[in-house]
């Protein structure tokens, strides 16, 4: 990928502003977001101890963060014993130029990779070019993605922002196979896709991952997916490197009992992803490296509030009940983690200090929803208020938190001013008057439901 | 300082003085399914895979029917050294698995004996497996505690899916387009 967040111009208000005028963009994201809304409304009411999985998930994570630095270095002992070799970067310098090392170790030239959050965080695809390495995505979105020279939109579909024709014409242009008479039919992409990858992935000696847990006890990592591109980069290579945050850790084998079930139900929606791979250290033959990435994640973890951000599994449920998220798109948020879920964590992992950093925190109406969608129970709003409190930040902005912050102190006043919003949904004008008009023309005032979230969910979930 | 070194001062610093957590462990561990093998059949199918259940004296005779001319992948004796060629060209792979979960509709291959390697069950286009009823537990948990963590694991829900194309889901874009499941009781 060419195309690269750094320098992406603006704020969130003005990458907004142009997002809701794109009504391309708002109709795929709100049809998506809320078909995989219901989906997991569906299949997490199935469990009648999703309550006590997401407190257990909760804790569980916590306790790592607590206890770092026994279980980091746990888990280096176990993949080392198992024939892996562990390697540590502290920011994204060191572990792209870790990755290049060990890919020019190689003598080859092009590898093959697996969708994976921190290697776009740290811009790896763009180093190893650099370097004269050629490195293909192989999720069909991120290859999507890749191909249009764009950025991703969303943490699971992040080609959602296409649509099937603009899909075809990505295909036309830049797949040497691909002739003329390729319809629009997503089983006709898929198709292109698979041929176009698979002579790549029984070609490429070296894969490069992510990983969704690494289990300290044994030293196993786990990348759930579901089209079969990881299992193909996983397990054909010679060589396969991983790239995986610190903060990915669990303690014991036993606790995947948890997010195995926490995990796929709250980001597709399905009871299970297709496929889950595991392995351990070097397996049926290969070179396996892990690189453990810190790139601002204990300073993270020096937040008293913000360190629960790191709980994230990134499962996106989060992004698909944003109200915000749902008009603005992903790309308003100028990192590769967008919706509530980037708004706390960009900010803490980048820094407050460029316009767009310090705006992240005030893209949000606290309405809570994250809060109550996220299966680890982070406490999203309660960290943006935090964070708006130490950003620079305008009066207008500053007076608003005010009020923001001694609604959220309590949470019955929350649930009060939610109702009360309720009540006179009714009389709230599309557009502000007067000076205000800056504000709406570049939002649209969210909707307010017929009914809280909270009232929802009570009558919904609880059942 | 290497980087090792000073990303474990910088946690140690961070942590300073957090407290402990109690990890609350009142979800479910054990589940009563009054029919495993029905409630396994029922959401192995809800992926669009095929299933049948079949009691074990008519086994063979069901694999050989869904076979038909294919011609397959038989995991022993596999020389990964050979290349992939003949991974490629073949019209399927035949498998036993180590665990099956009924909540889920998942199985799970070892590679042990009978499972072949990872690529073996990945690259052909279609996948048989024969599970046997006293290999499906009832939940996540249970599958977890039966299964050994130093071995290559695959878990697999339904054929390989995409929903990347306006959420339409597509089936078999990388990994078999069918997978056919076979139950004997
Ligand atoms: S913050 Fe919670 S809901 Fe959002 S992506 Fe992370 S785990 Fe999922």
């Amino acid at each position: 990928m060419s195309a690269t967040f750094i320098g992406m111009p603006g704020n969130f208000p003005q990458n907004s502003k142009k997002a809701v005028q794109n009504s391309q963009l708002r109709f795929n994201l709100r049809k998506a977001t809320h078909t995989i809304r219901g989906k997991r409304a569906s299949v997490v009411g199935e469990l009648p101890d999703w309550q006590e999985l997401r407190a257990a998930g909760k804790a569980i994570k916590d306790h790592t963060l607590h206890h770092l630095d026994r279980y980091l270095l746990q888990l280096e002992e176990a993949v080392t014993r198992a024939g892996g070799t562990v390697h540590w970067a502290r920011d994204a310098a060191e572990a792209n130029r870790i990755v290049t090392d060990l890919v020019k170790a190689t003598g080859e030239t092009e590898v093959v990779k697996v969708k994976s959050m921190a290697t776009q965080e740290i811009e790896l695809n763009q180093a190893l070019a650099a370097h004269g390495i050629t490195a293909y995505e192989t999720d069909l979105a991120e290859l999507i993605v890749q191909l249009g020279d764009d950025f991703p939109s969303h943490i699971l579909v992040p080609a959602i922002h296409r649509n099937r024709s603009e899909i075809r014409e990505i295909f036309l242009d830049k797949m040497p196979h691909v002739t003329p008479d390729l319809t629009d039919d997503p089983p006709a992409l898929a198709e292109a896709a698979r041929l176009h990858l698979r002579e790549r992935f029984l070609r490429s000696k070296v894969a490069i991952s992510g990983a969704n847990f690494m289990v300290a006890e044994t030293g196993t990592l786990v990348v759930l997916e579901s089209e079969g591109n990881g299992r193909m980069c996983l397990t054909l290579p010679e060589t396969l490197i991983s790239v995986v945050g610190i903060e990915k850790l669990l303690p014991s084998w036993r606790d995947l009992e948890v997010f195995l079930q926490l995990l796929p139900r709250s980001s597709t929606g399905e009871r299970m992803n297709p496929y889950t791979s595991m392995w351990t250290g070097a397996t049926e033959g290969q070179d396996f490296h892990l690189v453990l990435l810190d790139n601002g994640r204990t300073d993270v973890l020096a937040d008293e509030v913000g360190r629960q951000a790191l709980r994230c599994i990134r499962c996106s449920a989060c992004l698909n009940v944003c109200p915000v998220y749902e008009r603005a798109g992903g790309h308003a948020y100028g990192s590769v983690y967008p919706g509530p879920i980037g708004a706390i964590l960009t900010p803490q992992l980048r820094g407050m200090s460029s316009e767009l950093d310090a705006s992240l925190p005030f893209a949000s109406s606290l309405c809570g929803a994250c809060y109550e969608a996220c299966p680890v129970a982070i406490d999203i709003p309660e960290v943006l208020v935090d964070l708006r409190a130490k950003a620079p930040h305008a009066a207008a902005e500053r007076a608003g938190m005010k009020v923001a912050g001694w609604i959220l102190n309590d949470h019955q006043r929350l649930a009060k001013a939610q109702r009360a919003a309720t009540r006179v949904r009714k009389l709230v004008p599309k557009r502000l008057p007067g000076p205000l008009s800056a504000w709406t023309d570049t939002r649209d005032i969210p909707e307010i439901p017929e009914e809280s979230f909270r009232d929802w969910w009570e009558r919904n979930e609880r059942a | 300082m290497s980087a090792r070194e000073e990303i474990l001062a910088r946690v140690r610093k961070a942590v300073a003085g957090a407290g402990d957590v109690e990890i609350p462990r009142r979800y479910r561990t054990e589940r009563q399914v009054e029919d495993l093998v029905g409630l396994f059949a029922e959401r192995v199918d809800d992926y669009r895979a095929i299933v049948h259940v079949v009691p074990a004296a008519g086994l063979a005779a069901k694999i050989d029917e869904c076979l038909g001319e294919r011609r397959m992948i038989v995991p022993d004796g596999f020389d990964r050294a050979g290349g992939w060629d003949d991974l490629d060209t073949a019209d399927g792979v035949i498998t036993n698995c180590a665990v099956g979960i009924a909540e889920t509709g998942t199985i799970v291959l070892d590679h042990g004996p009978g499972q072949g390697t990872r690529a073996q069950t990945l690259v052909p286009d279609y996948h048989l497996c024969v599970v046997r009823a006293d290999q499906i537990v009832a939940g996540v948990p249970e599958a977890v505690a039966r299964l050994d963590p130093s071995r290559p694991l695959t878990w697999i829900s339904g054929p390989s899916a995409t929903s990347d194309i306006e959420l339409n889901r597509v089936e078999g874009v990388h990994g078999p387009r069918t997978l056919e499941v076979v139950i004997s009781t």
